[in-house]
């Protein structure tokens, strides 16, 4: 077993130590989420009047309603980043690295995602952190609950751009991506608006969004942030990573896939 | 236990109706250097994918150092290092730790690692460079640390696909030099890949393989006779058409 974990271990500390070399990324990272909290939030926050709905006992500011989306945002541009730079990029070459190692796909690949969602983990903190510099503050025991949560995410949305990486070629780069995945999941969803309100305008919309992965994921993260648990939330996450991991392992079995697509050279 | 550090059965690979590799069979004696030469598009890259189980195929049989890649894939991929045509360093982080990382992938760690990781970057001339990060090694460092990295585990048969491809004529002549000697001192079985017949010496195996197919296979003196292996290969391919 130890041979397992000397590589998760490995994994990891190569994801952080490359995520912390690349500065750039960092600051992209957590200026996403920032524009959106500073920005677009202050100009918004007149034009929608938020209700009280759970977790919320009383009346919050735009602001404080969009933070879980925007945690969620940076767990679904990393997800998506990690996954497609693996592809795309010169990433290509360590994942052939990762993959003739002769453990286990399946941990590999696990493994890789743990990585991903580790620094994912990371941004999502420092995002939080200025955050509570503008006096967005969310209870204390919000930032050490949301933790497990923000595992559970994480992986979710590493799993989604781990399948999408093996199995669907024709997103050949990011602004793709952008719009066939990232935009969808994140207007789809209860980061920017509660689902009654979209409820109000289109019943169909309403229950796409309600089935939304992405939607339950931030409903998750924010009645965490709250000390709450919103199990059917965090059930339904929990399915969504099954289901993506399952279609990552079949796109990343050698007998089809990616790597067959890509073996294609000289 | 198998005599061949290598050896390839009726290997067929194709996307759809469209044939990669034909029927590829040869086998490679433990210890000896292979050039596998043909031109781009050959298949060679595919050949190498499948030797190292990024795809796999229905239809042939790998065997690695005795040991079928099919029914034991993970035994068989212990057995051997790959060097791939695209580079696959972390450009960030430091020999050291590149080495360090394929390690652990391999399950080696702690002084075991260091001991090797040491052993490994003294074999290819790299002490002085232990620290130096990836991005600021020429192209013949990077390749030779892709080398050693590849020998950490101590492989029986080592995969280069293409090693010295964008190299200095310097930097090429060194690693095939390395590579041949590593070959005769440590009894490493080697698949080297290439379209450039100055890298084969007269006394190596050679298979040529052409659209998928092998032409010759035999020592590379053998098959040039009194000519060039490019004018053989001219004429191999010339008939074929």
């Amino acid at each position: 077993m130890s041979g397992y974990l000397v590589a998760l271990q490995a994994i990891i500390l190569r994801e952080v130590l490359r995520f912390v070399a690349q500065r750039g990324r960092f600051i992209a990272a957590l200026v996403r989420p920032l524009v959106w909290l500073l920005v677009f939030a202050a100009g918004f926050r007149s034009a929608l009047g938020l209700s009280i709905i759970p977790p919320y006992s009383t009346y919050v500011t735009y602001e404080v309603y969009i933070v879980p989306g925007l945690c969620g945002m940076v767990q679904l541009f990393n997800g998506m980043q990690s996954s497609l730079s693996l592809v795309y990029d010169r990433e290509m070459g360590s994942m052939r690295l990762l993959l003739t190692s002769p453990l286990p796909r399946w941990w590999l690949l696990f493994s890789k995602l743990i990585a991903g969602t580790a620094v994912s983990i990371l941004q999502v903190y420092a995002f939080l952190a200025i955050a509570a510099a503008f006096g967005i503050v969310m209870p204390f025991s919000g930032y050490i609950l949301v933790l497990p949560v923000l595992l559970l995410t994480g992986l979710m949305m590493g799993a989604l751009g781990l399948a999408l990486s093996s199995t669907i070629r024709q997103l050949e780069n990011f602004a793709g991506v952008m719009n066939f995945v990232i935009f969808p999941a994140f207007f789809l969803s209860s980061a920017l608006y509660p689902l009654w309100k979209m409820a109000e305008s289109s019943t169909l919309l309403y229950r796409i969004c309600a089935v939304n992965p992405f939607t339950n994921a931030v409903e998750a993260i924010r009645f965490a942030l709250y000390g709450q648990a919103n199990l059917p939330a965090l059930a339904w996450t929990l399915l969504a990573l099954g289901v993506f991991l399952g279609l990552a392992l079949v796109g990343y079995d050698p007998a089809r896939g990616l790597s067959r697509r890509r073996a294609s050279g000289g | 236990m198998s005599l061949h550090g290598l050896n390839l059965q009726h290997l067929s690979f194709g996307y759809g109706a469209d044939p990669v590799l034909k029927n590829v069979t040869f086998s490679v004696e433990r210890g000896s250097f292979c050039a596998l030469f043909g031109p781009n598009g050959a298949g060679k890259t595919s050949l190498f994918s499948l030797l190292t189980r990024l795809v796999t195929t229905p239809t042939g049989r790998i065997e690695i150092a005795g040991i079928d890649l099919q029914k034991s894939p993970r035994a068989a991929l212990a057995k051997m290092g790959i060097v791939f045509q695209q580079m696959t360093l972390d450009l960030d982080l430091s020999v050291r730790r590149n080495l360090s990382y394929y390690a652990a992938l391999r399950g080696l760690s702690g002084r075991e690692a260091e001991r090797r990781i040491d052993a490994a970057l003294d074999r290819l001339d790299l002490m002085d460079r232990a620290k130096v990060r990836a991005r600021d090694l020429n192209g013949g460092h990077r390749r030779r640390t892709e080398i050693a990295r590849a020998l950490l585990h101590d492989p029986e048969i080592l995969f280069l696909d293409e090693p010295t491809v964008g190299l200095d004529p310097a930097s090429r002549a060194a690693i095939t030099e390395h590579v041949h000697a590593l070959c005769a001192e440590d009894g490493l079985t080697v698949l080297w890949a290439t379209h450039l017949m100055d890298e084969v010496r007269p006394e190596d195996d050679l298979v040529i393989l052409d659209r998928g197919e092998v032409l010759a296979h035999d020592t590379a003196s053998r098959i040039a006779g009194d000519r060039s292996i490019e004018q053989v290969f001219l004429e191999m391919t010339s008939a074929a058409t």
